[in-house]
């Protein structure tokens, strides 16, 4: 097995050290030193071919480049880069989730910014204005009137990447001071959490509080359906209680889970969860290339 | 195992076994180190977060 990373963190860690306990060989690729000539030998430092690869970077486009590089090589990657295409763009997301039936907050986007404060206006203020990358929490912001939508609108104009200048926009859904994370891999949720926050953003990279929240039917299956929806694989997948039930916000494709693990301590084991899916990727995918063979012959 | 750190040499603490590109924070100065080297163990400031890092 493969686990790609730049940066080695408590996930990654708890990671290793679930590999080590099943007795499964793996290697650690650096992907910042993954460096290949297209067509010339297996993917990861011109080693072995891997079974499967865990792709646990950090960074969205290093990440994506590393997943394509592996199953250019025919190695089952976790996620796939599929998954990371869309996980990594909020507009993709919301497009696979309605066409899924999956329940989401109202959303609405527009092309440029001077399209964007008539966009929020049909909405309704207040409404949540996010880039369409990006993680976090970063540079998303509540927008309550006309005139801060043009004001947010503005500076966001100001910014150099043209894609900031799509303007993707939430209803602000009055959430009771929580939202929740639910991770997913493969068909298995391996649990929940609440997270609490003094402000309106919820992320754990914010500081979030975790608590262990209970899986109900009416959180498992939008969970469920949402991770299908962006192509599967180990995911983290956001949702607040909107007034009709669960809403899904966005799916995280490079799940942090510290505060997850912190908060249900020895109830839930998310690192090995994770390895047991790449397990099971890595053999299905075996199988797969196995029949390949005799088809062909 | 405990290490100076490189910023302002206050101990930094790193649980065993040591991990390649593994990150720790000096309690001293709040710098965000990366293990670099395994044998001897060599810590440097780690890399700043860039716009497209996250989950």
């Amino acid at each position: 097995m493969a686990v790609l990373a730049s940066r080695v963190r408590y996930e990654e860690k708890r990671i290793f050290a679930a590999l080590e306990r099943r007795g499964v060989a793996y290697a650690h690729v650096d992907t910042r030193r993954l460096g290949e000539e297209l067509g010339a030998g297996p993917a990861g430092n011109g080693g072995p071919g891997y079974a499967a690869a865990l792709n646990r970077e950090i960074s969205h486009s290093r990440a994506l480049y590393a997943s394509l590089l592996f199953e250019a090589r025919g190695v089952a990657t976790v996620n796939t880069s599929d998954t990371i295409t869309v996980c990594g763009d909020k507009l993709r997301t919301s497009l696979l989730l309605r066409r899924a039936g999956v329940p989401v907050p109202r959303t609405a986007v527009a092309l440029a910014p001077e399209a964007g404060a008539d966009a929020a206006e049909r909405l309704g203020f207040p409404v949540v204005l996010k880039p369409l990358a990006g993680s976090w929490g970063r540079l998303v912001a509540a927008v309550h009137d006309r005139d801060q939508a043009e004001t947010v609108l503005e500076h966001r104009a100001a910014l150099p990447t043209p894609q900031q200048h799509i303007v993707y926009l939430q209803e602000l859904v009055d959430k009771p001071g929580r939202d929740i994370r639910v991770i997913v891999a493969g068909d298995e949720v391996v649990g929940a959490t609440y997270r609490y926050s003094d402000g309106w953003r919820t992320n754990a990279a914010r500081g979030a509080r975790s608590a262990p929240c209970p899986l109900t039917p009416e959180l498992t299956g939008p969970a469920r359906a949402a991770a299908r929806a962006v192509g599967g694989g180990v995911l983290g997948v956001d949702l607040v209680e909107g007034p009709g039930g669960p809403l899904v916000l966005e799916v995280n494709h490079t799940v942090e889970f510290q505060g997850f693990q912190d908060a249900h301590g020895d109830a839930v084991d998310v690192a090995d969860a994770i390895v047991a899916h790449l397990l099971d990727a890595a053999s299905r995918d075996g199988a797969a290339a196995g029949a390949r063979r005799g088809e062909a012959r | 195992m405990t290490l100076a750190c490189p910023e302002c040499e206050g101990p930094v603490r790193l649980a065993e076994p040591v991990r390649m590109s593994e990150i720790a924070q000096c309690a001293d100065c709040s710098s965000e180190l990366e293990v670099v080297g395994l044998d001897p163990v060599t810590l440097e400031l780690a890399p700043e977060i860039e716009e497209d890092w996250g989950e």
